[in-house]
């Protein structure tokens, strides 16, 4: 098994005098990549609004129990891809999808594919945070709730659970019901990411869930996602490669609507195949 | 010094104001007074209004003993009987049963067309309502009773032909535009992130709208019932024609009342020597009315600045 990812770690700038002592990070070797079961298929995607055509013929595989980041510049298409594979696109106007995605096999855009089902199974955090006029404690039952649970006990018991996870539970444990929106932004987002886990969802989609967090607060998160992979598939978008480099099992570079290149990890990082990508990441280190 | 194109075509200026300059100026300031003036009539206008409505309401008070027109339970002004109970009765009821009308059928209306609607149907409802907005309340009156009333009548047999619930009908069509397009407004500005977040967790279209987007908007719901509750007081020309006319304190709406707004245009139109106290009531009642719709009105203000902020 390897263990590279420890030294991404240290490499990286950020690193330093990590506030942390987290638990052993693990990423996942190429054999067990390719080993490990296709969560997400998805075959020749393409996905226009309107007339502008953001995404061109992307082939790529999610594999089960691991973190696969999207990276690229802004404006590339990371979120519209993102957004197909729980079809949140489905609700902007004028837009069309061609190709097909595969979630354990079966087609979610198929005939017999319950939306509202597809969207427990794959939760979201947004790009922007947006938490609902209600109190935090309200914000995280909201799943659940719709899901049909009612049981007070259970609730009190997802809204703890997620709010841990999500590295918030020290902060908001005595005002559960003040209203959401009196949070700091980084808050917010820590708040969204546990709404997301409160309904159990198999995959987790994450759009740039650290962009307002400060370094303590990415760290949390960069630890959760660890934990979280041993029972669940993650899908981020990142800007920062670091994090990419830290988090991730398998990397996609995406520009002007094309995927470039997408594979281990380290491999995209230490020797990417593509010029493009080369250039996106060293200009991104500096 | 480097200068572009445009700053050659414009030479810097003297600073020292010349004759042409000074002339310009004094106009530029003129336009000021000009201006001023526009807003003053306004204004001046509506402290005329309260004024004139404080003084002869006053002078009425002078004579007829305040307790008396708050708590007297008749109001029979040509017999000296002044208790404004009756007209505040016909008031509340046509204004109760007209929100009765208009809010279960605005809200619906609204959340429809805020979330359910297609664009199509959204762009062909709103100008219709439009419409129903721009018609004269005289007609609705009429309407009222050539319509409603026989309607009223044959499930009621004993129901006055021109009676309360006949113009809480009508009146609550007339205030239903108003709370429809004020609630679909609040209803559409719920961003759409919130709309993603709740589908995002699995929830149905039903419960985005009913657990996130209602609740999100309810400060502005309530705003647009209340604007329109004090439509449906100060409403006049429909209450007159269809409610009756009969002040009396009732809770049975199938029977003639008087509202305020209906008692002061019979008063108006009937020959009353001026600076009687019986001719002073039209102000006395109007300054209930006022204050009630002005009230009404404030507190929907304050609502609707709240939800304003509520996003930034
Ligand atoms: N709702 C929309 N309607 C029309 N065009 C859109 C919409 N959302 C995104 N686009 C366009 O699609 C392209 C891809 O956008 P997308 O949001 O996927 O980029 P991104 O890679 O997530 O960028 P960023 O890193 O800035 O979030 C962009 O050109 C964008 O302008
Ligand atoms: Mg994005």
């Amino acid at each position: 098994m390897s263990r590279w990812s420890e030294n991404t770690v240290e490499d990286s700038p950020v690193a330093v005098g990590r506030p942390t002592a987290s638990t052993e990070k693990i990423l996942r070797s190429a054999s067990e990549l390719a080993g490990s079961p296709k969560k997400f298929a998805t075959t020749n995607v393409n996905f226009w609004y309107g007339t502008h055509h953001a995404l061109h013929d992307i082939t790529l595989h999610v594999p089960e129990n691991c973190v696969t980041a999207l990276i690229g510049p802004s404006g590339c298409g990371k979120s519209t891809y993102l957004r197909c594979l729980n079809r949140m696109n489905d609700m902007i106007e004028q837009t069309r999808v061609e190709g097909q995605i595969l979630l354990d096999g079966l087609d979610i855009r198929g005939p017999k594919v319950d939306v509202v089902d597809l969207r427990k199974r794959v939760g979201m955090v947004f790009q922007k945070s947006n938490p609902f006029p209600k109190s935090i404690f309200e914000n995280i039952a909201y799943g659940p709730r719709v899901a049909g649970l009612k049981s007070r006990d259970r609730l009190e018991q997802i809204v703890e659970r997620s709010l841990v996870q999500a590295a918030l539970w020290d902060e908001v444990k005595d005002r559960l019901n003040d209203s959401a929106l009196a949070l700091s932004g980084g808050q917010q987002q820590r708040l969204c990411i546990a709404r997301a886990l409160a309904t159990d969802p198999d995959v987790l989609l994450m759009d740039e869930p650290a962009s307002a967090l400060d370094p303590t607060s990415t760290l949390r998160i960069e630890d959760l996602i660890f934990e979280l992979k041993e029972n669940y598939t993650i899908v981020i978008v990142t800007h920062n490669m670091q994090q990419a480099a830290r988090v991730s099992d398998q990397t996609a570079f995406f520009y002007e609507g094309h995927l470039i290149e997408a594979g281990v990890t380290n491999e995209v990082f230490t020797n990417p195949s593509k010029q493009e990508t080369e250039d996106y990441i060293t200009g991104r280190f500096g | 010094m480097s200068t572009t194109n445009i700053a050659s075509d414009n030479p810097r200026r003297s600073l020292v104001v010349d004759a042409a300059r000074l002339r310009r100026y004094r106009i530029e300031g003129m336009v000021r007074y000009v201006l001023m003036v526009c807003a003053g009539v306004s204004v001046l206008t509506t402290v005329g209004i309260v004024v004139l409505l404080l003084f002869e309401s006053l002078q009425f008070f002078g004579t007829v003993s305040i307790v008396e027109f708050v708590t007297g339970t008749q109001w029979a002004p040509q017999n000296q009987q002044y208790g404004i109970l009756p007209l505040l009765c016909g008031t509340l009821l046509v204004t109760a049963g007209a929100a009765l009308v208009a809010i279960p059928l605005g809200l619906g209306t609204a959340i429809y067309l805020s979330e359910y609607a297609t664009p199509w149907i959204r762009e062909t409802v709103k100008p219709a309502l439009e419409i129903l907005a721009g018609v004269p309340s005289v007609v609705f009156g009429y309407l009222a009773l050539i319509v409603i009333s026989p309607i009223i009548r044959d499930w009621v047999p004993n129901a006055d032909p021109a009676n309360a619930a006949c113009a809480a009908i009508v009146v609550g069509f007339m205030i239903l535009p108003t709370v429809i397009s004020l609630s679909e407004d609040v209803l559409r500005s719920v961003p759409r992130s919130l709309r993603e977040a709740g589908y995002a967790l699995g929830a149905t279209k039903f419960d985005v709208t009913v657990k996130v987007i209602v609740p999100a908007a309810m400060s502005g719901i309530v705003a647009s019932f209340l604007l329109a509750i004090s439509r449906a007081i100060g409403e006049t020309m429909a209450v007159t024609l269809a409610a009756g006319g009969t002040p009396r304190i009732t809770a049975n709406p199938f029977e003639s009342i008087q509202t305020m707004t209906a008692y002061i245009v019979e008063k108006t139109g009937g020959e009353n020597a001026h600076g009687t106290p019986e001719y002073r009531t039209i102000f006395a009642v109007g300054l209930t009315l006022f204050v009630s719709t002005m009230l009404l009105n404030l507190a929907a203000q304050a609502i609707l600045s709240r939800v304003r902020e509520k996003y930034e």
